[in-house]
Protein backbone atom coordinates (compact mmCIF):
# COMPACT_ATOMS: atom_id res chain seq x y z
CA UNK A 1 0.00 0.00 0.00
CA UNK A 2 2.60 2.46 1.14
CA UNK A 3 4.68 1.66 -1.92
CA UNK A 4 1.80 2.44 -4.22
CA UNK A 5 1.08 5.67 -2.41
CA UNK A 6 4.75 6.56 -2.65
CA UNK A 7 4.72 5.94 -6.34
CA UNK A 8 1.57 7.95 -6.66
CA UNK A 9 3.21 10.79 -4.80
CA UNK A 10 6.21 10.59 -7.09
CA UNK A 11 3.97 10.59 -10.12
CA UNK A 12 1.97 13.53 -8.91
CA UNK A 13 5.17 15.38 -8.19
CA UNK A 14 6.42 14.70 -11.70
CA UNK A 15 3.10 15.74 -13.15
CA UNK A 16 3.40 18.86 -11.07
CA UNK A 17 6.81 19.62 -12.54
CA UNK A 18 5.61 19.05 -16.06
CA UNK A 19 2.63 21.27 -15.42
CA UNK A 20 4.92 23.95 -14.03
CA UNK A 21 7.18 23.78 -17.04
CA UNK A 22 4.20 23.90 -19.35
CA UNK A 23 2.78 26.92 -17.60
CA UNK A 24 6.19 28.56 -17.74
CA UNK A 25 6.31 27.97 -21.43
CA UNK A 26 2.80 29.29 -21.75
CA UNK A 27 3.65 32.35 -19.73
CA UNK A 28 6.74 33.01 -21.80
CA UNK A 29 4.57 32.75 -24.86
CA UNK A 30 2.02 35.19 -23.49
CA UNK A 31 4.95 37.36 -22.44
CA UNK A 32 6.16 37.79 -25.97
CA UNK A 33 2.61 38.45 -27.10
CA UNK A 34 2.19 41.04 -24.36
CA UNK A 35 0.23 38.82 -21.95
CA UNK A 36 1.78 40.19 -18.81
CA UNK A 37 1.42 43.81 -19.72
CA UNK A 38 -2.25 42.93 -20.11
CA UNK A 39 -2.34 41.97 -16.47
CA UNK A 40 -0.69 45.24 -15.49
CA UNK A 41 -3.51 47.21 -17.07
CA UNK A 42 -6.07 44.83 -15.60
CA UNK A 43 -4.38 45.01 -12.20
CA UNK A 44 -4.26 48.79 -12.25
CA UNK A 45 -7.97 48.83 -13.08
CA UNK A 46 -8.66 46.65 -10.07
CA UNK A 47 -6.36 48.78 -7.91
CA UNK A 48 -8.06 52.04 -8.82
CA UNK A 49 -11.54 50.64 -8.31
CA UNK A 50 -10.53 49.12 -4.98
CA UNK A 51 -9.16 52.50 -3.88
CA UNK A 52 -12.59 54.00 -4.49
CA UNK A 53 -14.27 51.21 -2.53
CA UNK A 54 -11.74 51.74 0.26
CA UNK A 55 -12.34 55.48 0.24
CA UNK A 56 -16.09 55.20 0.77
CA UNK A 57 -15.94 52.30 3.21
CA UNK A 58 -13.30 53.92 5.40
CA UNK A 59 -15.07 57.27 5.57
CA UNK A 60 -18.11 55.45 6.90
CA UNK A 61 -16.11 54.06 9.81
CA UNK A 62 -17.06 55.84 13.02
CA UNK A 63 -14.12 57.81 14.51
CA UNK A 64 -14.57 55.98 17.82
CA UNK A 65 -13.46 52.79 16.06
CA UNK A 66 -10.38 54.16 14.33
CA UNK A 67 -8.05 52.10 16.52
CA UNK A 68 -9.84 48.82 15.74
CA UNK A 69 -9.80 49.90 12.08
CA UNK A 70 -6.02 50.01 12.24
CA UNK A 71 -6.02 46.62 13.91
CA UNK A 72 -8.16 45.05 11.19
CA UNK A 73 -6.34 46.67 8.29
CA UNK A 74 -3.09 45.55 9.84
CA UNK A 75 -4.36 41.99 10.01
CA UNK A 76 -5.76 41.90 6.48
CA UNK A 77 -2.66 43.49 4.94
CA UNK A 78 -0.98 40.23 6.00
CA UNK A 79 -2.86 38.64 3.12
CA UNK A 80 0.64 38.92 1.71
CA UNK A 81 0.88 35.42 3.24
CA UNK A 82 -0.56 34.24 -0.09
CA UNK A 83 2.74 35.13 -1.71
CA UNK A 84 4.68 33.71 1.22
CA UNK A 85 2.89 30.35 0.93
CA UNK A 86 3.62 30.12 -2.79
CA UNK A 87 7.26 30.90 -2.06
CA UNK A 88 7.48 28.30 0.70
CA UNK A 89 5.50 25.74 -1.30
CA UNK A 90 8.08 23.84 -3.41
CA UNK A 91 9.48 20.60 -1.93
CA UNK A 92 13.14 21.19 -2.76
CA UNK A 93 14.95 23.27 -0.20
CA UNK A 94 16.66 26.40 -1.41
CA UNK A 95 17.15 29.99 -0.27
CA UNK A 96 13.90 31.02 -1.92
CA UNK A 97 11.92 28.53 0.13
CA UNK A 98 13.51 29.68 3.39
CA UNK A 99 12.65 33.27 2.59
CA UNK A 100 9.10 32.11 2.00
CA UNK A 101 8.96 30.30 5.35
CA UNK A 102 10.24 33.38 7.19
CA UNK A 103 7.58 35.45 5.45
CA UNK A 104 4.91 32.91 6.43
CA UNK A 105 5.95 33.23 10.08
CA UNK A 106 5.99 37.04 10.00
CA UNK A 107 2.61 37.21 8.29
CA UNK A 108 1.15 34.68 10.74
CA UNK A 109 2.27 36.80 13.72
CA UNK A 110 0.41 39.67 12.15
CA UNK A 111 -2.73 37.79 11.19
CA UNK A 112 -3.23 36.30 14.64
CA UNK A 113 -1.96 39.35 16.51
CA UNK A 114 -4.05 41.75 14.44
CA UNK A 115 -7.34 39.90 14.65
CA UNK A 116 -6.96 38.96 18.32
CA UNK A 117 -6.08 42.47 19.47
CA UNK A 118 -8.94 43.92 17.39
CA UNK A 119 -11.33 41.47 18.93
CA UNK A 120 -10.09 42.46 22.38
CA UNK A 121 -10.66 46.13 21.62
CA UNK A 122 -14.11 45.60 20.15
CA UNK A 123 -15.29 43.39 22.99
CA UNK A 124 -14.74 46.35 25.33
CA UNK A 125 -17.09 48.71 23.49
CA UNK A 126 -20.39 48.51 25.35
CA UNK A 127 -23.61 50.44 25.20
CA UNK A 128 -25.14 52.19 28.18
CA UNK A 129 -27.19 49.75 30.25
CA UNK B 1 -4.84 30.30 -11.73
CA UNK B 2 -7.95 28.16 -11.98
CA UNK B 3 -11.41 29.67 -12.08
CA UNK B 4 -12.24 28.18 -8.70
CA UNK B 5 -9.16 29.75 -7.11
CA UNK B 6 -9.96 33.12 -8.63
CA UNK B 7 -13.53 32.87 -7.35
CA UNK B 8 -12.37 31.96 -3.85
CA UNK B 9 -10.00 34.94 -3.81
CA UNK B 10 -12.88 37.15 -4.90
CA UNK B 11 -14.95 35.87 -1.96
CA UNK B 12 -12.04 36.75 0.33
CA UNK B 13 -11.83 40.25 -1.11
CA UNK B 14 -15.53 40.85 -0.58
CA UNK B 15 -15.31 39.55 2.99
CA UNK B 16 -12.46 42.00 3.69
CA UNK B 17 -14.52 44.88 2.35
CA UNK B 18 -17.48 43.82 4.51
CA UNK B 19 -15.18 43.51 7.49
CA UNK B 20 -14.20 47.18 7.21
CA UNK B 21 -17.80 48.08 6.53
CA UNK B 22 -18.77 46.48 9.85
CA UNK B 23 -16.73 49.08 11.70
CA UNK B 24 -19.25 51.78 10.84
CA UNK B 25 -20.94 51.07 14.18
CA UNK B 26 -19.79 49.42 17.42
CA UNK B 27 -22.78 47.06 17.33
CA UNK B 28 -21.71 45.48 14.02
CA UNK B 29 -17.96 45.76 14.51
CA UNK B 30 -17.33 42.35 16.05
CA UNK B 31 -19.14 40.65 13.21
CA UNK B 32 -16.95 42.66 10.87
CA UNK B 33 -13.83 41.35 12.54
CA UNK B 34 -15.17 37.82 12.23
CA UNK B 35 -15.78 38.30 8.48
CA UNK B 36 -12.18 39.45 8.19
CA UNK B 37 -10.96 36.26 9.86
CA UNK B 38 -13.17 34.21 7.54
CA UNK B 39 -11.79 36.01 4.50
CA UNK B 40 -8.24 35.35 5.64
CA UNK B 41 -8.99 31.66 6.28
CA UNK B 42 -10.44 31.27 2.78
CA UNK B 43 -7.42 33.01 1.25
CA UNK B 44 -4.98 30.75 3.11
CA UNK B 45 -6.83 27.48 2.39
CA UNK B 46 -7.20 28.42 -1.28
CA UNK B 47 -3.50 29.12 -1.58
CA UNK B 48 -2.60 25.89 0.21
CA UNK B 49 -4.64 23.96 -2.36
CA UNK B 50 -2.50 25.43 -5.13
CA UNK B 51 -0.70 22.50 -6.83
CA UNK B 52 2.64 24.28 -6.39
CA UNK B 53 2.32 24.28 -2.60
CA UNK B 54 3.53 20.93 -1.30
CA UNK B 55 5.64 21.40 1.82
CA UNK B 56 2.75 21.42 4.26
CA UNK B 57 4.84 20.33 7.22
CA UNK B 58 7.31 23.20 7.14
CA UNK B 59 4.57 25.69 6.33
CA UNK B 60 2.46 24.34 9.19
CA UNK B 61 5.32 24.76 11.64
CA UNK B 62 6.12 28.29 10.45
CA UNK B 63 2.45 29.25 10.61
CA UNK B 64 2.04 27.78 14.08
CA UNK B 65 5.10 29.55 15.47
CA UNK B 66 3.95 32.87 14.03
CA UNK B 67 0.39 32.33 15.21
CA UNK B 68 1.48 31.53 18.75
CA UNK B 69 3.74 34.57 18.97
CA UNK B 70 1.08 36.86 17.54
CA UNK B 71 -1.68 35.56 19.78
CA UNK B 72 0.33 35.68 22.98
CA UNK B 73 1.45 39.25 22.31
CA UNK B 74 -2.08 40.37 21.44
CA UNK B 75 -3.57 38.77 24.54
CA UNK B 76 -1.03 40.25 26.93
CA UNK B 77 -0.55 43.75 25.57
CA UNK B 78 -1.81 46.65 27.69
CA UNK B 79 -4.32 48.87 25.94
CA UNK B 80 -2.20 51.96 26.65
CA UNK B 81 0.58 50.31 24.59
CA UNK B 82 -1.62 49.79 21.52
CA UNK B 83 0.10 52.41 19.32
CA UNK B 84 3.52 50.79 19.61
CA UNK B 85 2.00 47.35 19.08
CA UNK B 86 0.37 48.48 15.85
CA UNK B 87 3.65 50.08 14.72
CA UNK B 88 5.50 46.84 15.46
CA UNK B 89 2.95 44.81 13.50
CA UNK B 90 3.29 47.15 10.51
CA UNK B 91 7.01 46.52 10.46
CA UNK B 92 6.35 42.78 10.10
CA UNK B 93 4.14 43.28 7.04
CA UNK B 94 6.92 45.36 5.47
CA UNK B 95 9.56 42.76 6.21
CA UNK B 96 7.33 39.94 4.94
CA UNK B 97 6.91 41.86 1.68
CA UNK B 98 10.69 42.10 1.32
CA UNK B 99 11.08 38.35 1.92
CA UNK B 100 8.35 37.44 -0.55
CA UNK B 101 9.93 39.65 -3.20
CA UNK B 102 13.38 38.18 -2.51
CA UNK B 103 11.94 34.72 -2.80
CA UNK B 104 10.29 35.60 -6.10
CA UNK B 105 13.60 36.93 -7.34
CA UNK B 106 15.52 33.74 -6.51
CA UNK B 107 12.84 31.30 -7.64
CA UNK B 108 10.58 33.07 -10.14
CA UNK B 109 9.10 29.83 -11.45
CA UNK B 110 7.15 29.32 -8.20
CA UNK B 111 5.31 32.52 -9.09
CA UNK B 112 5.03 31.86 -12.81
CA UNK B 113 7.16 34.83 -13.71
CA UNK B 114 9.82 33.23 -15.89
CA UNK B 115 13.18 31.80 -14.80
CA UNK B 116 16.18 33.14 -12.90
CA UNK B 117 17.96 35.78 -14.96
CA UNK B 118 15.10 36.14 -17.41
CA UNK B 119 12.30 37.60 -15.34
CA UNK B 120 10.11 39.82 -17.51
CA UNK B 121 10.60 43.57 -17.14
CA UNK B 122 7.09 44.21 -15.80
CA UNK B 123 7.53 41.73 -12.96
CA UNK B 124 10.92 43.21 -12.10
CA UNK B 125 9.47 46.69 -11.80
CA UNK B 126 6.62 45.48 -9.58
CA UNK B 127 8.96 43.35 -7.53
CA UNK B 128 11.44 46.14 -6.87
CA UNK B 129 8.76 48.69 -6.02
CA UNK B 130 7.10 46.22 -3.64
CA UNK B 131 10.49 45.56 -2.06
CA UNK B 132 11.31 49.23 -1.64
CA UNK B 133 7.96 50.10 -0.03
CA UNK B 134 8.16 47.02 2.19
CA UNK B 135 11.66 47.89 3.35
CA UNK B 136 10.73 51.53 4.10
CA UNK B 137 7.69 50.31 6.04
CA UNK B 138 9.90 47.93 8.02
CA UNK B 139 12.52 50.34 9.33
CA UNK B 140 10.11 53.29 9.51
CA UNK B 141 7.79 51.27 11.73
CA UNK B 142 10.67 50.11 13.90
CA UNK B 143 11.65 53.73 14.56
CA UNK B 144 8.03 54.70 15.20
CA UNK B 145 7.79 51.75 17.60
CA UNK B 146 10.98 52.88 19.36
CA UNK B 147 9.69 56.42 19.74
CA UNK B 148 6.33 55.28 21.11
CA UNK B 149 7.89 52.70 23.43
CA UNK B 150 10.58 55.13 24.60
CA UNK B 151 13.63 53.25 23.23
CA UNK B 152 14.29 56.14 20.89
CA UNK B 153 13.84 59.73 22.09
CA UNK B 154 10.42 61.11 21.19
CA UNK B 155 12.04 64.41 20.35
CA UNK B 156 12.44 65.18 16.69
CA UNK B 157 15.98 64.53 15.49
CA UNK B 158 16.88 67.17 12.95
CA UNK B 159 20.22 67.87 11.34
CA UNK B 160 21.45 70.03 8.54
CA UNK B 161 20.85 68.84 5.00
CA UNK B 162 18.45 66.14 6.20
CA UNK B 163 15.89 66.64 3.47
CA UNK B 164 18.60 66.90 0.86
CA UNK B 165 20.02 63.52 1.92
CA UNK B 166 16.52 62.00 1.81
CA UNK B 167 15.98 63.39 -1.66
CA UNK B 168 19.34 62.05 -2.81
CA UNK B 169 18.59 58.62 -1.35
CA UNK B 170 15.14 58.61 -2.93
CA UNK B 171 16.57 59.37 -6.35
CA UNK B 172 19.29 56.79 -5.73
CA UNK B 173 16.67 54.12 -5.07
CA UNK B 174 14.87 55.00 -8.31
CA UNK B 175 18.16 54.76 -10.22
CA UNK B 176 18.90 51.40 -8.57
CA UNK B 177 15.45 50.10 -9.54
CA UNK B 178 15.99 51.14 -13.15
CA UNK B 179 19.40 49.47 -13.24
CA UNK B 180 18.02 46.36 -11.51
CA UNK B 181 15.25 46.03 -14.08
CA UNK B 182 17.82 45.99 -16.84
CA UNK B 183 20.58 43.87 -15.25
CA UNK B 184 18.58 41.62 -12.88
CA UNK B 185 21.68 41.65 -10.72
CA UNK B 186 21.31 40.26 -7.19
CA UNK B 187 23.67 42.82 -5.63
CA UNK B 188 21.39 45.53 -6.99
CA UNK B 189 18.38 43.86 -5.41
CA UNK B 190 19.97 43.92 -1.96
CA UNK B 191 21.22 47.47 -2.52
CA UNK B 192 17.61 48.54 -3.11
CA UNK B 193 16.62 46.80 0.13
CA UNK B 194 19.47 48.42 2.05
CA UNK B 195 18.90 51.94 0.69
CA UNK B 196 15.18 51.64 1.47
CA UNK B 197 15.99 50.53 5.02
CA UNK B 198 18.11 53.64 5.47
CA UNK B 199 15.53 56.03 4.04
CA UNK B 200 12.86 54.45 6.27
CA UNK B 201 14.91 55.41 9.33
CA UNK B 202 15.73 58.89 8.06
CA UNK B 203 12.10 59.66 7.24
CA UNK B 204 10.84 58.97 10.75
CA UNK B 205 13.61 60.26 13.07
CA UNK B 206 12.77 63.97 12.57
CA UNK B 207 9.17 63.46 13.66
CA UNK B 208 8.10 64.25 17.22
CA UNK B 209 6.14 61.98 19.55
CA UNK B 210 2.76 63.71 19.32
CA UNK B 211 2.84 63.59 15.52
CA UNK B 212 2.95 59.81 15.76
CA UNK B 213 -0.80 59.36 15.02
CA UNK B 214 -0.12 60.67 11.51
CA UNK B 215 2.97 58.52 11.12
CA UNK B 216 1.40 55.31 12.42
CA UNK B 217 -1.48 55.84 9.97
CA UNK B 218 0.94 56.60 7.17
CA UNK B 219 2.90 53.40 7.81
CA UNK B 220 -0.41 51.54 7.89
CA UNK B 221 -1.01 52.92 4.43
CA UNK B 222 2.48 51.92 3.25
CA UNK B 223 2.02 48.34 4.42
CA UNK B 224 -1.07 48.22 2.22
CA UNK B 225 0.76 49.54 -0.84
CA UNK B 226 3.53 47.00 -0.24
CA UNK B 227 0.94 44.20 -0.30
CA UNK B 228 -0.57 45.64 -3.49
CA UNK B 229 2.91 45.76 -5.08
CA UNK B 230 3.44 42.08 -4.32
CA UNK B 231 -0.06 41.47 -5.71
CA UNK B 232 1.12 42.77 -9.08
CA UNK B 233 4.13 40.46 -9.01
CA UNK B 234 1.84 37.49 -8.35
CA UNK B 235 -0.87 38.73 -10.75
CA UNK B 236 -3.19 38.30 -7.80
CA UNK B 237 -6.27 40.51 -7.48
CA UNK B 238 -6.89 39.62 -3.84
CA UNK B 239 -3.60 41.19 -2.82
CA UNK B 240 -4.20 44.22 -4.99
CA UNK B 241 -7.70 44.80 -3.61
CA UNK B 242 -6.67 44.28 0.00
CA UNK B 243 -3.59 46.42 -0.46
CA UNK B 244 -5.70 49.22 -1.91
CA UNK B 245 -8.20 48.97 0.97
CA UNK B 246 -5.47 49.16 3.60
CA UNK B 247 -3.59 51.80 1.66
CA UNK B 248 -6.57 54.11 1.35
CA UNK B 249 -7.60 53.47 4.95
CA UNK B 250 -4.21 54.57 6.25
CA UNK B 251 -4.16 57.56 3.92
CA UNK B 252 -7.59 58.72 5.08
CA UNK B 253 -6.62 58.33 8.74
CA UNK B 254 -3.46 60.40 8.18
CA UNK B 255 -5.58 63.04 6.47
CA UNK B 256 -8.03 63.15 9.40
CA UNK B 257 -5.15 63.48 11.86
CA UNK B 258 -3.50 66.27 9.88
CA UNK B 259 -6.79 68.12 9.69
CA UNK B 260 -7.19 67.69 13.45
CA UNK B 261 -3.94 69.61 13.85
CA UNK B 262 -4.52 72.05 10.98
CA UNK B 263 -1.20 71.05 9.46
CA UNK B 264 -0.41 69.79 6.02
CA UNK B 265 0.79 66.25 5.55
CA UNK B 266 4.03 67.57 4.10
CA UNK B 267 4.58 69.76 7.15
CA UNK B 268 4.28 66.72 9.43
CA UNK B 269 6.49 64.63 7.16
CA UNK B 270 9.25 67.20 7.03
CA UNK B 271 9.32 66.91 10.80
CA UNK B 272 11.08 68.97 13.41
CA UNK B 273 7.80 70.05 15.02
CA UNK B 274 7.43 70.02 18.80
CA UNK B 275 9.60 68.40 21.42
CA UNK B 276 12.02 70.18 23.75
CA UNK B 277 13.52 72.45 21.11
CA UNK B 278 10.24 74.01 20.20
CA UNK B 279 9.27 74.23 23.85
CA UNK B 280 12.32 76.30 24.75
CA UNK B 281 12.12 78.43 21.63
CA UNK B 282 8.43 79.21 22.06
CA UNK B 283 8.49 79.48 25.84
CA UNK B 284 8.11 83.19 26.38
CA UNK B 285 8.38 83.93 30.10
CA UNK B 286 4.95 84.36 31.55
CA UNK B 287 4.48 86.23 34.82
CA UNK B 288 0.78 85.64 35.05
CA UNK B 289 -0.39 83.44 37.86
CA UNK B 290 -2.72 80.53 37.28
CA UNK B 291 -5.25 79.80 39.99
CA UNK B 292 -4.58 76.60 41.80
CA UNK B 293 -7.22 74.40 43.40
CA UNK B 294 -7.22 71.11 45.23
CA UNK B 295 -9.08 67.84 44.85
CA UNK B 296 -11.48 68.61 47.68
CA UNK B 297 -12.63 71.86 46.00
CA UNK B 298 -13.09 70.04 42.71
CA UNK B 299 -15.06 67.24 44.36
CA UNK B 300 -17.34 69.72 46.11
CA UNK B 301 -18.01 71.79 43.00
CA UNK B 302 -18.57 68.84 40.70
CA UNK B 303 -20.93 67.20 43.16
CA UNK B 304 -23.15 70.25 42.87
CA UNK B 305 -23.14 70.50 39.09
CA UNK B 306 -25.69 69.18 36.64
CA UNK B 307 -23.59 68.71 33.53
CA UNK B 308 -19.94 67.65 33.29
CA UNK B 309 -17.78 67.06 30.23
CA UNK B 310 -14.50 65.21 30.67
CA UNK B 311 -11.72 65.90 28.13
CA UNK B 312 -9.07 63.15 28.21
CA UNK B 313 -5.71 63.30 26.45
CA UNK B 314 -2.46 61.39 26.18
CA UNK B 315 -1.55 62.28 29.78
CA UNK B 316 -4.44 60.11 30.95
CA UNK B 317 -2.98 57.15 29.06
CA UNK B 318 0.51 57.75 30.47
CA UNK B 319 -0.83 57.85 34.04
CA UNK B 320 -3.15 54.85 33.37
CA UNK B 321 -5.89 57.01 34.88
CA UNK B 322 -8.81 55.72 32.80
CA UNK B 323 -10.18 53.38 35.48
CA UNK B 324 -9.99 55.95 38.28
CA UNK B 325 -11.55 58.48 35.91
CA UNK B 326 -14.48 56.20 35.12
CA UNK B 327 -15.01 55.57 38.85
CA UNK B 328 -15.09 59.31 39.42
CA UNK B 329 -17.61 59.65 36.61
CA UNK B 330 -19.81 56.93 38.12
CA UNK B 331 -19.89 58.69 41.49
CA UNK B 332 -20.81 61.96 39.82
CA UNK B 333 -23.57 60.24 37.88
CA UNK B 334 -24.83 58.73 41.11
CA UNK B 335 -24.89 62.26 42.53
CA UNK B 336 -27.24 63.24 39.70
CA UNK B 337 -24.91 64.82 37.15
CA UNK B 338 -24.84 64.11 33.44
CA UNK B 339 -21.29 62.99 32.60
CA UNK B 340 -19.97 62.87 29.04
CA UNK B 341 -16.57 62.59 27.40
CA UNK B 342 -15.23 64.76 24.56
CA UNK B 343 -12.53 63.34 22.30
CA UNK B 344 -10.35 65.48 20.06
CA UNK B 345 -9.34 63.77 16.76
CA UNK B 346 -5.63 63.83 17.66
CA UNK B 347 -5.93 62.96 21.35
CA UNK B 348 -3.52 60.13 22.20
CA UNK B 349 -0.87 58.50 20.08
CA UNK B 350 -3.02 56.78 17.48
CA UNK B 351 -6.43 57.46 15.91
CA UNK B 352 -9.20 56.44 18.31
CA UNK B 353 -6.73 55.73 21.14
CA UNK B 354 -8.82 57.48 23.82
CA UNK B 355 -12.01 55.69 22.79
CA UNK B 356 -10.37 52.32 23.32
CA UNK B 357 -8.98 53.29 26.72
CA UNK B 358 -12.34 54.59 27.91
CA UNK B 359 -14.04 51.47 26.57
CA UNK B 360 -11.48 49.42 28.48
CA UNK B 361 -12.51 51.25 31.65
CA UNK B 362 -16.14 50.30 30.92
CA UNK B 363 -17.31 53.73 29.85
CA UNK B 364 -20.32 53.12 27.54
CA UNK B 365 -19.53 54.28 24.00
CA UNK B 366 -22.64 56.44 23.76
CA UNK B 367 -21.24 58.74 26.47
CA UNK B 368 -18.07 59.32 24.42
CA UNK B 369 -18.49 62.01 21.77
CA UNK B 370 -16.41 63.48 18.98
CA UNK B 371 -15.41 67.12 18.67
CA UNK B 372 -18.16 68.17 16.22
CA UNK B 373 -20.81 66.33 18.20
CA UNK B 374 -20.13 67.96 21.54
CA UNK B 375 -18.32 71.25 20.96
CA UNK B 376 -21.46 73.41 21.07
CA UNK B 377 -22.50 71.93 24.40
CA UNK B 378 -19.61 73.38 26.40
CA UNK B 379 -21.39 76.72 26.73
CA UNK B 380 -24.28 75.00 28.51
CA UNK B 381 -22.04 72.86 30.68
CA UNK B 382 -21.29 73.50 34.35
CA UNK B 383 -17.90 71.82 34.54
CA UNK B 384 -15.26 70.86 31.98
CA UNK B 385 -12.70 68.45 33.41
CA UNK B 386 -9.52 68.39 31.32
CA UNK B 387 -7.23 65.47 32.13
CA UNK B 388 -4.00 64.90 30.25
CA UNK B 389 -4.90 67.08 27.28
CA UNK B 390 -3.37 70.49 26.63
CA UNK B 391 -2.89 71.98 23.16
CA UNK B 392 -6.29 70.76 21.97
CA UNK B 393 -8.00 73.03 24.52
CA UNK B 394 -5.95 76.20 23.90
CA UNK B 395 -8.21 79.12 22.95
CA UNK B 396 -5.20 80.83 21.36
CA UNK B 397 -5.74 78.52 18.37
CA UNK B 398 -8.80 80.62 17.54
CA UNK B 399 -7.54 84.09 18.36
CA UNK B 400 -3.75 84.36 18.21
CA UNK B 401 -2.59 84.44 14.60
CA UNK B 402 1.07 84.21 15.65
CA UNK B 403 0.56 80.99 17.60
CA UNK B 404 2.07 77.76 16.28
CA UNK B 405 -1.29 76.09 16.66
CA UNK B 406 -3.39 78.86 15.10
CA UNK B 407 -6.28 77.42 13.12
CA UNK B 408 -6.23 74.04 14.78
CA UNK B 409 -9.76 72.92 15.71
CA UNK B 410 -10.00 72.90 19.50
CA UNK B 411 -12.47 71.80 22.14
CA UNK B 412 -14.13 74.96 23.46
CA UNK B 413 -13.72 74.07 27.12
CA UNK B 414 -13.29 77.74 28.07
CA UNK B 415 -17.03 78.21 27.45
CA UNK B 416 -17.93 75.93 30.34
CA UNK B 417 -18.96 77.46 33.66
CA UNK B 418 -15.92 76.07 35.45
CA UNK B 419 -12.80 74.41 34.04
CA UNK B 420 -10.67 71.99 36.04
CA UNK B 421 -7.31 71.35 34.44
CA UNK B 422 -5.41 68.32 35.70
CA UNK B 423 -1.71 68.69 34.97
CA UNK B 424 1.63 67.67 36.45
CA UNK B 425 3.18 71.14 36.22
CA UNK B 426 2.99 74.42 34.34
CA UNK B 427 5.08 73.17 31.40
CA UNK B 428 3.71 73.94 27.95
CA UNK B 429 2.28 71.26 25.72
CA UNK B 430 3.73 69.49 22.70
CA UNK B 431 3.51 72.49 20.42
CA UNK B 432 5.58 74.51 22.90
CA UNK B 433 2.79 77.06 23.25
CA UNK B 434 1.55 78.47 26.55
CA UNK B 435 -2.09 77.54 27.10
CA UNK B 436 -4.21 80.69 27.47
CA UNK B 437 -6.79 78.65 29.28
CA UNK B 438 -4.66 78.48 32.44
CA UNK B 439 -5.13 82.20 33.10
CA UNK B 440 -8.84 82.39 32.55
CA UNK B 441 -11.16 83.53 35.36
CA UNK B 442 -13.03 80.23 35.32
CA UNK B 443 -10.03 77.89 35.29
CA UNK B 444 -8.71 76.08 38.33
CA UNK B 445 -5.50 74.07 38.00
CA UNK B 446 -5.28 70.73 39.77
CA UNK B 447 -1.59 69.87 39.92
CA UNK B 448 -0.54 66.25 40.25
CA UNK B 449 -0.48 62.88 38.56
CA UNK B 450 -3.73 62.30 36.65
CA UNK B 451 -4.53 59.05 38.41
CA UNK B 452 -3.70 60.43 41.85
CA UNK B 453 -5.90 63.49 41.30
CA UNK B 454 -8.83 61.31 40.25
CA UNK B 455 -8.42 59.12 43.31
CA UNK B 456 -8.30 62.17 45.57
CA UNK B 457 -11.48 63.52 44.01
CA UNK B 458 -13.12 60.11 44.49
CA UNK B 459 -12.25 60.32 48.19
CA UNK B 460 -13.70 63.81 48.31
CA UNK B 461 -16.90 62.65 46.62
CA UNK B 462 -17.31 59.70 48.95
CA UNK B 463 -17.16 61.92 52.06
Amino acid sequence: MSEISNQLENLSYKAQQIANEASQLASSVTETSGGHSDFIIFGITVLVLACFVGYYVVWSVTPALHSPLMGVTNAISSVIIVGALLAAGPVDSNISKYFGLVAVTLAAVNIFGGFVVTNRMLSMFKKKQ
Amino acid sequence: MSTLTTAAYLVSSVLFILSLRGLSHPSTARRGNFLGILGMAIAIVTTLSNPGVLSYKEIGIAFLIGGLIGTSIAVKIQMTALPQLVAAFHSLVGLAAVFVAASAYYNPSAFNIGAVGSIPMGSLIEMSIGTAIGAVTFTGSIIAFGKLQGFVSGNPLVFKGQHFINLLLGLGIIALIVKFCIDQNQELFWLIVFASFVIGVLLIVPIGGADMPVIVSMLNSYSGWAAAGIGFTLSNNLLIITGALVGSSGAILSYIMCKGMNRSFLNVLLGGFGGEQAASAGGVKDDRQAKQGNAADAAFMMKNSKTIIIVPGYGMAVAQAQHALREMGDLLKAAGAEVRYAIHPVAGRMPGHMNVLLAEANVPYDEVLELDEINRDFSETDVAFVIGANDVTNPAAKTDKTSAIYGMPILDVENAGQVFFVKRGMASGYAGVQNELFFRENTLMLFGDAKKVCEDIIKGLEN
